[in-house]
């Protein structure tokens, strides 16, 4: 099988050094936050790149997919100008409030509809609601195999071979194109976007799709269509004000010790 | 009562200690029963411990057919049981394959999934999760509201309790689909025993960063004298200095241990989303304006290099 297409997956979050907070009805705020691309998808952006530079005499195109509100261009975009040719962008007042079971119907629905590639490449986990599931659930919906979690990743022909560290043991796990693949922050140092990769973005084709151009209805997505109800958030009450001391001669770990024993950890 | 799935974490049938806690959690929803895919030849002694923290009945599914196969066969073999037993609900450890299976099964049974709970109540005949999110700021209170709750459960969101359960074993014959047997573990590397508790699972995990140097000789001392896993920053990962799999992080083990000692460590956004949670934080540090001790309910500013070796000292002077 040669490769011809790769689709990545990114998504557009709050930016984690900026105030992160929830709306009324328990939704992340995604409008009046700073967002950006996933930090952790810039990775998956990357090792498409690489594979598609590695493989130079196939003609591979990376599509970039991302589905989120107006907003979420920014992400597509940047991937964009990190080199990917083209993006997607699957935006629907009612996706809003969509959980990862919604967000992988829309994504198996715009990758049937844009066609299946041969390679599916995601984040470890996006920066916000981090379930780490989406890969998962999106190679259910299409039937493909996963290979989650790749801190290395090697392609030849229609076998790829990651790496990566397990709970238990570090592993080399096989699979066969077509399937999902995530990588994580281990992976590679994702590249900056050049002077020339950001003037060469703007020209790239950027298609935006509605619900009814991939064949979701609105009651199958959205806030009231989840399958998880949030009953509340709340902010960790800070954290009281600790002891801190100065250590001064030993004095330090004499405290130190002296705590510990208070709480019975000694 | 109904039952309560509980898929069983076990390394070549040695049973982990989230598993444990699930039995613990299912017993305030229902009847628990532990579900072991593993070898034929473990399945004995993996029934007996499930059934001394609680399992009513144990469920076996021999994998020599799926070994090796990454988490679509466990997928299918719990959604096989799933439409057998109807059960109140599933709960799978929280770890890398137990969200992917849990995420894949989501999907199979059209039923809601919750991620990563650090607790699990029922209330008023309703399951109701916490998980904690964005970097430890915020606790979320939700449930599954469509099909059979799946609830993925972090390590530490219970303590296990002993107390037999009948532990009935039933062999369950799985029909496993080609589809589910194409990603393969083609080759595995034990980590290396340290001798030291799981990082995710340790009660105490004691962590070095930049502060070290690179010299974590101090602050092993110290996890040792503490009976503690040992944590690493991502500035001492990506220092070299200790692997990956030490790195305590967003991006790397999130710990929700009864006590974290941070040693020369800044306490960066990154960091904090992993440690947070804990229960009581302490940490040294020589720069008194580091954010860690804005976290911390004991803090020592002072050189880690001098500090540790000194607790150690006194720890062990202590217990005689």
């Amino acid at each position: 099988m040669t490769l011809s297409n790769i689709v990545v997956l990114v998504k557009y979050v709050p930016d984690a050094t900026g105030d992160r907070k929830f709306e009324a009805d328990n939704t992340v705020d995604r409008v009046g936050v700073d967002g950006l691309l996933s930090e952790l998808d810039e990775y998956a952006v990357e090792q498409a790149l690489q594979i598609k530079e590695k493989r130079a005499d196939e003609e591979i195109t990376v599509t970039a997919l991302t589905v989120g509100p107006a907003e979420a261009e920014a992400a597509v975009r940047k991937a964009l100008q990190m080199g990917a040719d083209k993006a997607v962008h699957v935006q629907d007042d009612a996706i809003a409030g969509s959980d990862a079971v919604a967000t992988s119907l829309v994504l198996a629905k715009a990758i049937e509809k844009i066609g299946v590639p041969e390679l599916i490449v995601g984040g470890l986990a996006s920066t916000d609601g981090g379930m780490s599931v989406v890969p998962a659930m999106l190679a259910e919906r299409l039937g493909l195999p996963q290979v989650t979690l790749a801190a290395v990743v090697e392609t030849q022909g229609d076998q790829v071979r990651i790496k990566r560290d397990g709970d238990t043991a570090t592993e080399v796990v096989g699979g066969t194109l077509p399937l999902v693949l995530s990588v994580t922050d281990q992976s590679g140092e994702a590249r900056y976007p050049s002077f020339k990769g950001i003037m060469a973005a703007k020209k790239k084709p950027l298609e935006t799709l509605a619900l009814a151009d991939i064949g979701v209805d609105a009651s199958e997505v959205g806030l009231d269509a989840a399958w998880t109800k949030v009953d509340a958030t709340t902010a960790r009450p800070p954290r009281t004000a600790g002891e801190i001391v100065k250590d001064e001669d030993g004095s330090g770990a004499t405290a130190l010790v002296d705590f510990l024993a208070s709480k019975k950890f000694i | 009562m109904s039952e309560v799935l509980v898929l069983v974490d076990h390394v070549d049938g040695a049973v982990r200690k989230p598993t444990y806690e699930l039995l613990a959690i299912a017993k305030r929803i229902g009847s628990p029963s532990a579900v072991f895919i593993g070898g034929a030849d473990k399945a004995a002694a993996a029934a007996d411990a499930v059934k001394a923290y609680g399992a009513d009945k144990v469920y076996v599914v021999d994998d020599a057919e799926i070994k090796g196969y990454l988490v679509a066969p466990k997928a299918e073999v719990l959604q096989q049981l799933a439409e057998k037993a109807s059960p109140a609900a599933i709960l799978i450890p929280a770890s890398a394959e137990g969200k992917e299976i849990a995420g894949r099964l989501a999907i199979k049974l059209s039923s809601g999934l919750i991620t990563d709970a650090v607790d699990v109540q029922v209330d008023g005949g309703e399951i109701v999760t916490t998980q904690s999110v964005f970097a430890g700021n915020f606790t979320v209170d939700a449930k599954v509201v469509k099909g059979t709750p799946i609830i993925a459960v972090k390590p530490n969101a219970a303590a296990p309790e002993e107390g037999a359960g009948a532990g009935a074993v039933e062999q369950f014959a799985a029909a496993i689909s080609d589809g589910a047997k194409t990603a393969q573990i083609v080759a595995a590397q034990p980590r290396q025993a340290t001798g030291r508790p799981e990082l995710t699972e340790a009660a105490i995990v004691v962590s070095g960063g930049r502060g070290t140097g690179g010299d974590f000789t101090a602050v092993e001392g110290l996890a040792d004298a503490l009976g503690a896993a040992v944590g690493a920053s991502r500035a001492a990962v990506d220092s070299g200095w200790k692997p990956h799999t030490f790195q305590v992080g967003q991006t790397g083990k999130v710990v929700s241990p009864q006590l974290y000692v941070a040693n020369g460590i800044s306490g960066a956004i990154q960091h904090r989303a992993g440690m947070q949670t804990s229960k009581t934080i302490v940490a040294v540090n020589k720069d008194e304006e580091a954010p860690i001790f804005e976290l911390v309910d004991f803090g020592v500013v002072g050189d880690l290099h001098s500090v540790l070796p000194a607790v150690t000292a006194e720890i062990e002077k202590r217990k005689g």
